[in-house]
C-alpha cells in the first residue's frame, strides 16, 4: 500500500519528465537512423547514413569549431569577471544595492532585446563603437561583416549579458562565509591576496562548479543572439551548434539531420556535465 | 396554439446552423501587432460585411520562416489553415509536402480564368509549376537603387541622374565617397546588403549579367557560369578594388538607417522599404532601377496566396472568394499605397486613387516599370539548402575568405548533388 501512495505521488512529475525529456530524446535517436520523410516518399530506415553525411559536412565541423571558441572565450571571462565584480560588491560601498543593480541590469533583459542593442553597437559608421572609436580618429569597422571579428564580437556581447547573472550567485556565497575567518586571517597577518587565495576561493568553489556548469550549457544553449546579429554569417563565421541545428530542422526542413545533430549535442553536454563533476568534485569542498 | 409556436421557434432555431457561416482561416506571416495588422483586419471585415456567409479569421504567425513552420506544422497535426499567405518561393517545399492545390482547380469560370491572367507576368514566375498556378501575388517586391540627392549635388554629379551602368555605379560612387580630415571614410558611395538574403541581391547582379540562376522547374542551378562568377567578382569589387563600398558583409537591417543618415549615397534595397525611406529621410531622394551590364535586371520577391489541399468545398469556394477580392484592382492600389509593396496587377495602376499618388510620388512606381527586367526569385526543391549553398558562397567571396570562381564552383557542385534525385 506504502508502495502505490509513494508512485502516485510521483506521478505527476514522472509524466512531465518522461513526456517533456526523456521520450523526446528517445524519439530524436530513433529519428536519427531514418531518412527525412515528405508526403510523397516516407522515411526509411538509413541505419548509420546520417552519421555519416554528418562527419562529411564541413559546416557542422565549423560550428562545432566555434562553438569550442565561443565556450572558451566566454566561459573563463565570464566567471572571472562575476567573481570579481561580486567581490566588489560585496564591500562597503557608496550606493551599493545601485552598483549592484547596475551589474545585474544585462542579465534581466531578454537576449533579443540585448542583440537589437548591441547591432546598433556594432552598426558600422552609425554604432556605438564606431562614433566612439571616431572621438580618437579611429577608422570605421565593419565589426559583424568581417568573419575574424564576428565571433569574439559575439563573445563579449554574452559575456556582458552572463557575468550579471552569475555574480548574484558568488555575491551569495560570499556573504554566507563566516566573517570570523577573515578577522582570523587579519591576526594571523595574510595579506588580502593570500587571503583569498587560501581561503575565500577555495569556499566559494561548489559556487564555481555550479556556475561552471550553468556556463558550460549556456555556451550551447544560448543562439538567440544570432538571430538578429548575424544569422551565422558571414558564411558560418558566427554559427553556433544549436543554430546550425534549427537552420536545419526549420529552414532546411531536414529533420532526420537535425535529429542526428541534436543527438551530437545531447552526447557532447552529457559528457562534458559528467567531466565536470568527476573532475572537479575532488577539489570542492562541500560543508 | 402554444404548442405550434413552440415548435416553430424550435425548428427555427434547429434550421439556422444549416446554413451557418464558412469559416476562414488564413496564416498571414506578419508580427501580431505591426501596423499592417490593422490593415489586414481592416479588409476582412469590409469583405465580410460585402459577403455574409463567410467569416475571415486572420491569424498573424511571424515572419515567413515562422508562418510556413506554423502552416506546415498545422498540416502535421491535420488541421490546418485552407489559406494561407506565405512565401513566394516556398512553392516547391509545399509541393513536395503535397500540401497545396493549384488555383486552376478552382477556378472554374471564364470571369475566375480571366482572374487568373490579370497579374503581372514577371508575378506568376514564382507561383508556377508544371503549367499550374499555385501562388497568388499579393504582397510583392522587388530591387531598386535608392540614391540620396544632396550627396549626388555636393559630389557635383547631376542630382536627378541615377547610374545606369555597372561601369557608372563605380565612376559615380567613386566621387561619393567622402573622407574626414583624418582619412577615415565618413560616407560610402554604394551598399548592398548581404547578409539577410544574400541571394536575393546577388540574383540582381547575375540577372544583369545575363544570367537565371535556377530553372524553371526548379531542379537546376547554374551558380558557377562564367557570367555568373563576373557577377560576384563584381560585388566584391566594389568593396576590395574600386573602394566604393565598405569590405566584408553589409547588414540588411541596420542599411536602410546607414542611408537615411547619409552614411551611403546610393543603396540597393527593396522596394518594401519605400515608404519607411520617405518617413525618414531628411534629404530628398530618388530611386531607380538597378544599373545594367549586359541589360538591367531585378529578382521579384514577397508573398503569395496558396491554397491547402485539406478543405472542403465551401472553404475553397470562400477562398477563391477572398482571395480574388484581396487582389482586385482597388485593394491592390491601395495596399501599394500603404505600404510600399507593388501593386501586382496593370489595371491596379490605372485607378484614380493609384494614379494621382503616383503623380506625386514618382518613386512609387519605378518597381512597376522595372518588371519588364524581372527574374523569379531563386527557388528550387530542397530550396533552404541550395539557397544557404549560394549565401555562403557570396559571403565567402565578400570577406575575401574565398575567390568567387572557387567558391560559386564548390557551391554548385553541392546544389548537383541535392537537386539529382529531382530531375
Amino acid at each position: 500500500m506504502k508502495h502505490v501512495y509513494g508512485w502516485l505521488l510521483l506521478t505527476p512529475a514522472a509524466i512531465l519528465l518522461i513526456g517533456f525529456t526523456h521520450y523526446p530524446a528517445a524519439a530524436t535517436l530513433l529519428d536519427s537512423f531514418f531518412s527525412t520523410g515528405t508526403a510523397l516518399r516516407p522515411p526509411r530506415f538509413v541505419g548509420l547514413d546520417n552519421y555519416a553525411a554528418l562527419a562529411a559536412d564541413p559546416v557542422f565541423r565549423q560550428v562545432l569549431g566555434n562553438n569550442f571558441w565561443f565556450a572558451l572565450g566566454t566561459i573563463p571571462t565570464a566567471i572571472a569577471l562575476a567573481l570579481l565584480m561580486a567581490l566588489w560588491v560585496n564591500r562597503r560601498l557608496p550606493a551599493r544595492a545601485l552598483v549592484r543593480m547596475a551589474y545585474f541590469t544585462p542579465t534581466v533583459l531578454p537576449m533579443i532585446a540585448v542583440a537589437n542593442l548591441w547591432l546598433y553597437f556594432y552598426t558600422p559608421q552609425i554604432g556605438l563603437l564606431d562614433k566612439l572609436g571616431a572621438l580618437f580618429g579611429a577608422g570605421s569597422h565593419n565589426w559583424l561583416g568581417d568573419p575574424h571579428l564576428v565571433l569574439p564580437a559575439t563573445m563579449l556581447m554574452v559575456v556582458w549579458k552572463e557575468a550579471g547573472f552569475f555574480m548574484i550567485f558568488y555575491l551569495a556565497a560570499l556573504q554566507s562565509l563566516p566573517p570570523e575567518l577573515e578577522e582570523a586571517g587579519r591576526i594571523e597577518g595574510a595579506s588580502r591576496w593570500y587571503f583569498f587565495r587560501r581561503v575565500t576561493f577555495p569556499l566559494l568553489m561548489p559556487t564555481t562548479l555550479f556556475v561552471l556548469v550553468n556556463a558550460t550549457i549556456n555556451s550551447f544553449k544560448l543562439v538567440d543572439h544570432l538571430f538578429i546579429l548575424t544569422k551565422g554569417g558571414p558564411d558560418n563565421a558566427s554559427s553556433l551548434l544549436l543554430y546550425y541545428i534549427y537552420q536545419v530542422a526549420f529552414s532546411f526542413f531536414d529533420t532526420a539531420y537535425a535529429a542526428t545533430l541534436t543527438v551530437v549535442l545531447l552526447v557532447l553536454l552529457a559528457a562534458l556535465a559528467i567531466a565536470q563533476f568527476l573532475l572537479i568534485e575532488r577539489r570542492v569542498h562541500y560543508r | 396554439m402554444k404548442r405550434i409556436l413552440a415548435v416553430l421557434i424550435l425548428s427555427l432555431c434547429a434550421a439556422a446552423p444549416a446554413r451557418a457561416d464558412t469559416t476562414l482561416t488564413f496564416y498571414y506571416p506578419i508580427a501580431v501587432g505591426g501596423p499592417l495588422t490593422k490593415v489586414i483586419d481592416g479588409y476582412a471585415r469590409q469583405f465580410e460585411s460585402e459577403n455574409p456567409g463567410i467569416r475571415v479569421n486572420p491569424i498573424y504567425a511571424g515572419n515567413y520562416d515562422d508562418a510556413r513552420i506554423k502552416a506546415l506544422a498545422a498540416l502535421k497535426a491535420g488541421q490546418s489553415a485552407p489559406l494561407s499567405v506565405l512565401f513566394s518561393i516556398d512553392l516547391y517545399e509545399l509541393l513536395e509536402q503535397d500540401a497545396i492545390l493549384a488555383w486552376d482547380e478552382v477556378a472554374a469560370s471564364a470571369d475566375d480564368k480571366a482572374w487568373l491572367k490579370a497579374f503581372y507576368p514577371a508575378l506568376m514566375l514564382n507561383g508556377q509549376y508544371k503549367g499550374k498556378t499555385y501562388g497568388i501575388p499579393f504582397q510583392r517586391s522587388t530591387i531598386v537603387l535608392y540614391w540620396n540627392k544632396d550627396a549626388f549635388k555636393e559630389a557635383g554629379l547631376d542630382p536627378d541622374k541615377a547610374p545606369a551602368t555597372w561601369n557608372e555605379m563605380v565612376q559615380m560612387g567613386r566621387k561619393l565617397v567622402k573622407k574626414d580630415a583624418q582619412g577615415n571614410i565618413v560616407r560610402w558611395g554604394v551598399e548592398v546588403p548581404s547578409t539577410g538574403y544574400a541571394y536575393w541581391m546577388f540574383q540582381a547582379f547575375a540577372r544583369e549579367n545575363g544570367q537565371d540562376l535556377m530553372n524553371r522547374d526548379g531542379n537546376r542551378t547554374n551558380y558557377a557560369h562564367p557570367d555568373v562568377i563576373a557577377a560576384l567578382q563584381y560585388w566584391r569589387d566594389l568593396g576590395a578594388k574600386y573602394k566604393v563600398m565598405p569590405e566584408g558583409t553589409v547588414e540588411w537591417g541596420t542599411l536602410r538607417q546607414a542611408f537615411t543618415e547619409g552614411k551611403t549615397a546610393m543603396m540597393w534595397h527593396t522596394t518594401g522599404n519605400l515608404t519607411a525611406v520617405r518617413d525618414t529621410a531628411k534629404f530628398p531622394f530618388g530611386v531607380a532601377m538597378l544599373p545594367a551590364s549586359k541589360q538591367r535586371g531585378s529578382p521579384t520577391g514577397g508573398g503569395n496566396f496558396y491554397l491547402f489541399k485539406k478543405t472542403t468545398p465551401e472553404e475553397r469556394k470562400a477562398a477563391l472568394a477572398f482571395v480574388k477580392w484581396m487582389t482586385a484592382p482597388e485593394r491592390a492600389a491601395d495596399w501599394s499605397m500603404a505600404t510600399g509593396y507593388v501593386a501586382t496587377r496593370p489595371d491596379a495602376y490605372a485607378t484614380p486613387k493609384l494614379k494621382e499618388y503616383a503623380a506625386g510620388f514618382p518613386q512609387a512606381i519605378v518597381a512597376r516599370d522595372q518588371f519588364q527586367y524581372a527574374t523569379p526569385e531563386l527557388s528550387t526543391f530542397q530550396t533552404g539548402r541550395v539557397r544557404k549553398l549560394l549565401d555562403d558562397a557570396i559571403q565567402a567571396s565578400l570577406t575575401g575568405q574565398k575567390q568567387p570562381a572557387e567558391a560559386l564552383k564548390a557551391a554548385q557542385a553541392e546544389a548537383e548533388r541535392l537537386l539529382k534525385p529531382y530531375r
